[in-house]
């Protein structure tokens, strides 16, 4: 029964001599392969060149101090109330005295996870965040690793380091080509 | 004993010849293990291995060592003796071949010495290369007989079928080429076709028998049986690792190099060139004969060099183009396609020169008492 | 140097052909033989006998030993599986052996060896060009009656190997 018109007949013929003598198809075959031996090669050689990424690619998460390096995240928890994978646990605590060098306001988290296995990704707790803490960036990836547990990203790794010259450069400050080609592709989008 | 007549050879260009062929030889297959993950990395729109020196040049170098320091390994109830002699073999016939190849025509010095670029020159080349490939196949059979595995054995005896069958059609493909150049020397062959008319043009037919024979010879895809991985997991080699894998694989390469090299010197005009001897003439008006002689050997030289690489390319070519044959297709292929149409071809040879005569004249034998070194250069 | 050559060459023939009588395994037989053909060929090499020494390589070793080697890789080759021969095929062995070393003794026995007269000897005798005339002047239909049956040899094992009409193949 045929159902549908796109299905096609396949008769069962014997080959003609052409086909049977095998050579023909070998050397259009050949032909093929040869075309690809100069065609545009596809590797990218990685650490020296890297694929081309959106500058609004959302990768490992870092949490920012603010210009006189103190941090940033107070511990509200909206966060983790709008991470849709509840990938987000955080303690908080009060701030003693002493420590206002430390964190920006009276209450800090204590300690701060972020599941990696569990994130999506979705950049949910970067709109959330009131104190502008938290941040996808756009160089940084997850890496992958041997144990399940090396993947709770906690404050050690999550926090900015102290010194201004060892954070990230890239990411969220755009670079001026980033920022350009993010304003052109934005105004393409309203268009 | 003598052993002045030893040590005088030793010391000899000749000896110095045969040294730089079996260096070349080694060589050449070394870099062939490069070119062929070049070539098939292009063929597939990659890049290949480029991380080893500058594009990758030292690659050889390290897959050298990484063979040398993997652990030597033999499997149980194998038989040792058997099991080591098996690749030593495969190599040691697959560098044999090289022997008679003619590189180049002669460099000619000053003092009259005469350096023939073969490693040794004997009147029955083609039979010495053919007898060679033909125990090529011992050094498979033997390595996968001793290795004690099912796999391997059935490796051996698909090597050992396929080499029979596929040496028939070979051999009578070159019966036909016999026919046509009337001698068995290599060099003669190769010196016959100076004038730029090479016995591809008598031969087409033989030529392709010839070229699909030596795929299936060397164990190339599509004829790679022997150690086809998706059924006998690695075939003959099996059981193999270390160096002793690295050898089973070199000979292959080595025998790739070879068949290149045969097949440019019988069908393609070896080491002569179109216009050689217009290039012979234009030099020898200004320079002496002894300087234009040596050029245009030099020039030969390299022309034959350009020919085994595009074949040894073109062995590569394939590989990555075709699948592999199924074995009752192998079988059916040889001796049901292959081989008829080798008979057909030496009929039809023999009447072509029956009826048009032969390409060179009738030669008595007279003749063959003048060493080869004195006429090419009075043909030249 | 000649001469230690040829005694080279003939040690290494008799070892290796006592060795093909004497190993227990076929394997080993099959090459013991190989290293004997290869010995001969180095004696029609030095009898300057070019060609021979190639075919005998080619055919030989090269063909029929692969064949040789191919069954025997087919049999199990497990020492305790080898069965016991029995009184009566030893005795017919010996007496088999036996009638043949004989017939080689008869046929040698009026052998007068005789060195080759340097003066007369042709040293291209063995040469293919030399060869060629022999076979095709002389010996022309007696060569061109085995080509014949070779061919129809070869032809019949193509067609035994050809498809026949309603033949399964996968």
């Amino acid at each position: 029964m045929k159902l549908t018109n796109r299905s096609k007949h396949m008769a069962k013929k014997p080959m003609t001599l052409a086909e049977r003598a095998y050579l023909p198809a070998i050397l259009t075959g050949m032909g093929i392969t040869l075309k690809h031996f100069f065609s545009k090669k596809a590797t990218i050689r990685y650490p020296e060149e890297l694929r081309p990424m959106s500058p609004t690619f959302r990768g490992l998460h870092v949490l920012k101090r603010d210009e006189q390096g103190k941090e940033r995240c107070t511990a509200c928890g909206l966060c983790a109330v709008a991470c849709p994978a509840e990938a987000i646990t955080m303690v908080a605590g009060e701030r003693k005295k002493g420590e206002q060098n430390l964190y920006r306001e009276e209450k800090y988290a204590v300690s701060y996870e972020i599941n990696m296995l569990r994130c999506i990704f979705c950049g949910l707790c970067e709109e959330a965040c009131p104190k502008a803490a938290i941040y996808l960036q756009a160089d940084k990836m997850a890496p992958p690793r041997f144990e399940r547990d090396e993947f709770i990203y906690g404050k050690d790794r999550l926090v900015e380091p102290v010194d201004p010259n060892a954070r990230s450069k890239r990411g969220i400050q755009l670079t001026a080509e980033q920022a350009e080609a993010l304003a052109r592709r934005m105004a393409g989008m309203d268009a | 004993m003598d052993f002045s007549a030893l040590t005088s050879f030793v010391i000899s260009w000749q000896s110095l010849v045969i040294l730089a062929v079996f260096g070349i030889s080694l060589l050449i297959a070394t870099y062939s293990t490069y070119a062929e993950r070049v070539v098939a990395a292009f063929l597939q729109d990659r890049v290949g291995p480029d991380r080893a020196g500058p594009y990758g040049l030292l690659q050889p170098l390290a897959d050298a060592v990484k063979l040398f320091t993997k652990e030597e390994f033999f499997p149980a109830g194998a038989n040792r003796a058997l099991f080591v002699f098996g690749p030593c073999l495969a190599m040691t016939t697959a560098l044999m071949a090289s022997a008679v190849i003619p590189f180049g025509n002669t460099l000619l010095l000053g003092n009259g010495d005469v350096i023939r670029l073969q490693a040794i020159e004997v009147n029955i080349g083609m039979l010495y290369v053919f007898g060679v490939v033909s125990l090529g196949v011992y050094g498979l059979m033997i390595g996968g007989w001793a290795s004690n595995n099912k796999f391997s054995l059935l490796g051996a005896i698909r090597a050992a079928a396929q080499a029979v069958s596929y040496e028939l059609a070979m051999g009578m493909a070159l019966i036909a080429l016999l026919m046509v150049t009337g001698t068995l020397s290599l060099r003669e062959i190769a010196l016959q076709q100076y004038d730029g008319l090479w016995n591809i043009v008598y031969q087409p037919l033989g030529f392709i028998i010839f070229i699909v024979c030596a795929f299936a010879e060397t164990n190339r895809t599509p004829f790679d049986l022997p150690e086809c991985e998706t059924e006998l997991v690695g075939g003959y080699h099996t059981e193999y690792s270390s160096m002793k894998m690295g050898l089973y694989l070199f000979a292959e390469y080595i025998n790739v190099f070879v068949a290149s090299a045969v097949m440019s010197t019988l069908y393609f005009g070896g080491f002569s060139f179109p216009g050689e001897h217009l290039l012979y003439n234009y030099l020898t008006s200004s320079q002496s004969e002894l300087f234009a002689h040596n050029v245009v050997t030099i020039l030969g030289t390299v022309t034959l060099f350009a020919k085994i690489f595009f074949f040894i390319f073109f062995f590569m070519w394939v590989r990555w183009t075709l699948p592999r044959f199924r074995y009752d297709q192998l079988m059916r292929l040889g001796w049901t396609m292959l081989f008829p149409i080798a008979i057909l071809n030496i009929l039809l040879t023999g009447a072509f020169i029956l009826f048009f005569g032969s390409k060179e004249p009738k030669r008595e034998i007279s003749k063959e008492a003048v060493p080869t070194e004195v006429r090419t250069v009075a043909r030249r | 140097m000649g001469n230690s050559l040829f005694y080279f060459l003939a040690f290494v023939a008799l070892l290796s052909a006592l060795g093909v009588v004497f190993a227990k395994n076929p394997m080993h037989s099959v090459l013991f033989l190989i290293l004997t053909f290869f010995a001969i060929s180095g004696h029609y090499l030095m009898l300057n006998a070019q060609f021979l020494a190639a075919v005998n390589i080619i055919v030989y070793a090269g063909a029929i030993m692969v064949l040789f080697l191919f069954v025997v890789m087919f049999l199990n080759l497990n020492a305790d599986t080898e069965p016991n021969k029995s009184g009566l095929a030893k005795v017919a062995g010996a007496i088999a052996g036996g009638m043949l070393l004989l017939v080689l003794i008869a046929a040698l026995r009026n052998v007068n060896p005789v060195g080759a007269d340097a003066a007369s000897f042709d040293s291209q005798i063995g040469m293919v060009s030399r060869l060629g005339l022999v076979l095709y002047r002389q010996y022309l239909l007696p060569f061109e009656l085995a080509s014949v049956l070779f061919l129809v040899a070869m032809v019949g094992s193509v067609m035994l190997g050809k498809r026949e009409t309603g033949e399964r193949h996968f």
